[in-house]
């Protein structure tokens, strides 16, 4: 009786061991194996499922992006949307409620600080202490000795041409002095990651292309950059990869050019001439080839630039499985093409359609 | 150094080179200490005027026993009758007139002064005194009673108080050891209320500069509040020894100067005390006893605690609002508990130090700090001590915890201005 007893109790016992070993076996190689991922995948930044509850209010649902090492990655939505949240969770400002952060492949932790250069949309520095002394503090609270953090300010003022600032107090600079002193703020401790939120706005356009090349520079030295803006102008120029969220939600994350080719539209500018060169041929032209080509894709009168003034304009949209060479095979019999450029979306356009859809 | 080191650093750098700070820090003394002087000053002007006084006594019992003294002159007109008398005292712009009717043995009401001023309580009570005293003789005299017997026979006793443990104590040290609790206590809440707010004005410039999400995002919000706590603090403890070496030395230089008694300045009783060599003795001798050791050491303990409380509330409220205009809702359990701590000490302690009033307000931490502070020099038992400053200890972390919780949501909520339920939502977050 106590045999069997005992026989059972050992069953049990290596039943649970061997249970709980292969589980633990398995989440070693899970974990290892997502690390690996997450180096083979370059991304400095994982975040993971990250969910943000202000009481009631759900700020972020669930929300992961990647941010690639050595990227400028652009976080765009409407406002309100849940990106400042997430920057402050990156920044370690604020906790998720569930969801975690990795930087490098670690878990964010404390001494993530110091890789980090966050730059806010609302700027601010102490107004009554002096530039140099201001930046200083900034850097050495960032873990920098004060040698170094005075070596680099200098060299920075320098390249910036501000040296002059150096005793001034900042209420006695301009609002663009000022940013530019912030910029340097960010960048002094030559973090890994740099967060800017809306880094041009309040610079003039000479100071906002400074700033502009700067970040590049930045970028090309190996640091990787987080984007806000509102401004898609700049988003078109820069990022390399973006990532679009609404109402607490990602709606679209990717490469900027595998998502500007999704949602191409197959949709051409053409300039046709006929082969006489006179102002009643175009009439002619206008009067048998729109109503033709209507008959077989949109097609809508444009007025864009050209240099030809006899030109015939129009935006054409083909369906998808024509290409490009059968439209400009059929117009070729027309007359000669002096324009044929495909509208290729822009980011705004990006933009408003998804968040309209969404 | 940390960056606790740095901020304490920035702080304390801040608060000292601000030009209002250094205003301050030189005039308060000038103005304080000229005020010291313009009241020495005035009381002399008042005590210089001497004033007379015109008696017409018809009884004819009184009139020698008005002595003059070194403030009042009184002059005997009984011959010449009330009207004239009064005539006089107009003429001569005299301070006031006394009356004392001839039936003033058997109805002493109707005894009169006339004057275009009310005379002073003092002058009031010594004439009654003098009056009440020749009636009264009088009256033994007229029952055949020997007034020398009387004089004889009168005995003073004065009673040394003592306790259990042998220490003696008088009325003299007891106000002694009132004025040391209350001075402590008053300073105590000084500090607070100015330290505290200047906290609080640090945050809520933070706050304004928007610099708030740049440094957070090197530091803990807990270490930037720690760092302006402690470096406000030192700021204080600056201004507060500025303040002791200008003013004591503006004190000495200006007595040396002016030649002036600066015990004329006192109140009666240190006055009555200064011309009694053997009572300064006695009261040297008693701050002697006071265990001053032991005092300075539950100051500093007190002091500390209780003014680290007081300004994580301040910084708290610093950051939940966006402006100083909007923290006016928020004073009032800051002033409140302060007010409450410095009446209970002023009336509760100085009457019975152990009594119950002044026992449970020496417990509850946000009165303990003054309340136990003054109790301290009439003796407190050790576990009641110890109790204080446990709790005192216990709530000043909990205060801490929960104003950082506050302070770490508040400093990035801009535009509204809380209330009191939506920052306990606050600790949620």
């Amino acid at each position: 009786m106590i045999d069997y007893f005992l026989k059972r109790v050992s069953k049990i016992i290596f039943y649970w061991l061997t249970k709980y070993i292969i589980r633990s076996l398995l989440a070693l190689i899970i974990s290892i194996s997502l690390n690996f991922i997450s180096f083979s995948m370059t991304n400095l930044l994982v975040a993971d499922n990250i969910h943000k509850k202000y009481g009631n209010y759900t700020a972020l649902n669930n929300l992961s992006i990647s941010i690639p090492k050595g990227s400028i990655f652009g976080l765009l939505g409407p406002n309100g949307a849940g990106k400042t949240t997430l920057i402050r969770i990156i920044n370690q400002i604020t906790i998720p409620d569930s969801g975690n952060v990795l930087l490098d492949g670690e878990p964010l932790n404390a001494k993530h600080i110091a890789n980090i250069g966050y730059m806010p949309e609302e700027r601010g520095l102490y107004k009554s202490m002096k530039v140099g002394e201001q930046v200083i503090y900034l850097a050495r609270l960032k873990g920098l000795s004060k040698a170094e953090a005075k070596e680099r300010s200098l060299y920075w003022f320098e390249r910036l041409g501000m040296l002059s600032w150096w005793n001034k107090k900042i209420q006695e600079l301009s609002k663009g002095q000022a940013q530019k002193v912030q910029f340097i703020v960010t960048v002094l401790h030559q973090p890994k990651l740099l967060i800017f939120d809306e880094p041009f706005s309040g610079f003039d356009p000479i100071n906002a292309s400074l700033i502009k090349d700067e970040i590049l520079k930045l970028r090309d030295d190996g640091a990787t950059i987080l984007f806000s803006t509102h401004r898609m102008e700049s988003v078109e120029q820069m990022c390399d990869h973006i990532a679009l969220i609404n109402k607490s939600n990602k709606i679209l994350d990717g490469k900027l050019s595998d998502i500007k080719r999704d949602y191409r539209t197959q949709t051409y500018e053409v300039g046709i001439e006929t082969i006489d060169d006179s102002r009643s041929s175009l009439e002619n032209l206008e009067k048998i080839l729109l109503p033709e080509m209507a008959a077989h894709w949109e097609v809508t009168p444009a007025n864009f630039k050209t240099i030809n003034e006899n030109d015939l304009k129009m935006i054409v949209k083909i369906p998808q499985e024509l290409k490009s060479k059968d439209l400009l095979l059929y117009l070729s019999n027309k007359g000669s093409i002096n324009h044929f450029v495909e509208v290729i979306p822009t980011v705004n356009d990006i933009f408003i359609q998804t968040i309209n859809a969404d | 150094m940390g960056a606790l080191g740095l901020i304490i650093r920035r702080e304390y750098k801040a608060r000292v080179t601000n030009r209002s700070f250094i205003i301050m820090t030189f005039l308060s003394p000038l103005i304080v200490v000229g005020m010291i002087f313009l009241i020495t000053y005035l009381t002399q002007v008042n005590e210089a005027g001497k004033r007379t006084i015109v008696v017409v006594d018809e009884s004819g019992l009184f009139y020698k026993d008005f002595e003059s003294t070194e403030s009042i002159d009184y002059v005997d007109l009984s011959p010449a009758g009330l009207t004239v008398a009064k005539d006089q005292v107009e003429d001569n712009n005299y301070f006031g007139l006394l009356y004392i009717p001839a039936n003033i043995k058997i109805n002493t009401s109707g005894v009169r002064f006339y004057g275009n001023e009310v005379p002073g309580f003092a002058t009031l009570e010594s004439i009654e005194n003098q009056i009440s005293a020749k009636l009264t003789n009088e009256k033994l005299l007229d029952r055949g009673v020997d007034l020398d017997m009387i004089d004889e026979s009168t005995t003073s006793v004065s009673v040394s108080i003592e306790d259990f443990e042998g220490e003696r104590t008088s009325k003299i040290s007891n106000w002694i050891k009132a004025g040391f609790g209350g001075g402590a206590g008053y300073l105590l809440m000084m500090f607070i209320i100015i330290y505290g707010n200047m906290v609080m004005r640090s945050v809520i410039e933070e706050k304004t500069n928007r610099i708030i999400e740049v440094i957070i995002s090197s530091v803990k919000p807990f270490k930037l509040m720690m760092g302006k706590i402690l470096g406000t603090t030192l700021a204080g403890i600056t201004q507060f020894m500025i303040w002791l070496i200008i003013g004591g030395g503006l004190l000495i230089c200006l007595t040396l100067y002016l030649g002036l008694d600066p015990e004329t300045a006192k109140t009666p009783v240190g006055n009555m005390a200064a011309t009694d060599l053997d009572k300064i003795e006695l009261i040297l001798l008693d701050i002697l006893r006071l265990p001053l050791l032991k005092l300075a050491g539950f100051f500093l303990i007190y002091f500390i605690g209780g003014y680290f409380l007081y300004s994580s509330i301040y910084a708290a409220i610093g950051a939940a609002v966006d402006s100083e205009t909007d923290t006016q809702q928020f004073m009032l359990p800051i002033i409140m508990p302060l007010m409450l701590a410095i009446y209970v000490g002023f009336f509760a302690v100085i009457d019975n130090p152990d009594g119950s009033v002044a026992t449970t307000f020496s417990m509850i931490p946000l009165t303990s700090p003054i309340v136990m502070l003054m109790r301290i020099p009439f003796g407190v038992p050790w576990w009641q001590l110890v109790l204080s400053i446990g709790i005192l200890v216990g709530s000043f972390l909990f205060t801490v915890w929960f104003g950082s919780k506050i302070y770490r949501v508040g400093i990035l909520m801009y535009g509204k201005k809380p209330t009191y339920k939506e920052i306990l939502k606050w600790i949620r977050y």
